[in-house]
């Protein structure tokens, strides 16, 4: 009988809505453990050109950061400020890259007082090649910036390639910013 | 008592206004306005669950800025949405935009009155037919044996 079959197959439904539930909550669960935060914003701005920049510079600090020191070579932009705890946690990272002048390392002192900013790379070291003040957001947003630290790898032609939000690990940096650095120069 | 009532009133409404500071209100009422609605749309990227416009966190005080900067320099209302948009993907939008992949969030709970009003139009249909069935002798002939004596007595 119709009826019957019908009754089987509805006595089965929760079970399957519960079923596919449980799938969509496990997968979000180890994507998670597996290192995909879902509170990350994804960046529209890979393969694009990096924005207009002209940045001042840090009193007594040379040149500021402009677009065309980006179009140079395979270059680092680090977004950080002194108040941002995590830079501190990645600024030995950035020293070591400086040492080994791995890639021009360039940076945006982001919503900073430029004295704070000197009297912390005068403490905890200066790895930069440039800086540049932002000290209205105005660069990070138009990096489509939401905290700090946050890196983008540019290109040679000035286009942004990767971009690393948080602290870089030495994983992180090992495992996938240094091989597409060197990726990016062949 | 009337006194406390009005001031907690009071500090309810403060917390209601928005963030946006004297310091960055556009002298042009019209133009302010612009940028109250725009902002109203936009999504304060840090704390995520605010708009720019009721958001005390610094990154939106300075797209608040941006926002007025650009209203300021002859940007449409799409044009500046779309300058945060260009920046900040579609994420930075509150209300979320209808494409292929949004299709699931804004037709999803049509889809689900739907079916279940499918579901409750065949429920009410289905025959009451073996609902009303008299008892076969046999069954009232088992029920009788089933039922203890007294039962019928009283």
């Amino acid at each position: 009988m119709a009826a019957v079959n019908q009754k089987r197959w509805t006595f089965l439904l929760p079970i399957l809505i519960v079923a596919l539930l449980v799938g969509v909550f496990a997968k979000r669960l180890i994507d998670v453990k597996g290192g995909q935060d879902p509170s990350l914003v994804p960046t529209v701005l890979l393969d694009t050109p990096v924005p207009a920049l002209d940045l001042p510079p840090l009193p007594s600090r040379g040149e500021g950061l402009r677009t065309a020191d980006l179009k140079k070579d395979v270059s680092l932009v680090n977004i950080w400020g002194s108040w941002c705890v995590a830079c501190l946690a990645e600024h030995p990272l950035l020293m070591n890259v400086a040492a080994e002048n791995a890639v021009p390392l360039h940076g945006i002192a982001w919503r900073d007082d430029p004295s704070a900013s000197l009297r912390w790379l005068a403490r905890n070291g200066d790895p930069y090649d440039l800086i540049g003040q932002d000290p209205v957001s105005e660069a990070a947003i138009a990096f489509g910036v939401t905290g700090a630290p946050e890196t983008f790898l540019v290109d040679g032609d000035g286009v942004i390639r990767y971009k690393h939000t948080g602290p870089i690990s030495r994983e992180a940096w090992d495992k996938t910013i240094a091989p597409l650095i060197e990726q990016l120069r062949q | 008592m009337i006194k406390v009532s009005l001031l907690t009133l009071s500090l309810f409404v403060a917390t209601l206004a928005q963030a946006v500071e004297p310091g960055e209100v556009l002298e042009d009422p019209a133009l302010e306005a612009r940028a109250r609605v725009i902002s109203q749309d936009l999504r304060c990227v840090v704390c995520q669950n605010e708009t720019i416009d009721e958001s005390n966190a610094t990154l939106a005080q300075d797209m608040r800025r941006l926002v007025r900067q650009r209203i300021n320099a002859g940007d449409t209302n799409e044009q500046v949405v779309a300058y945060m948009v260009d920046r900040y993907g579609d994420f930075v939008l509150l209300r979320p935009r209808v494409t292929p992949q949004t299709w699931l969030l804004w037709f999803g709970p049509i889809l689900i009155l739907v079916l279940g009003g499918v579901v409750v139009v065949r429920v009410m249909k289905r025959p009451a037919s073996n609902v009303g069935e008299a008892l076969s002798q046999e069954e009232l002939d088992r029920l009788d044996s089933l039922l203890p004596e007294d039962n019928e007595t009283s």
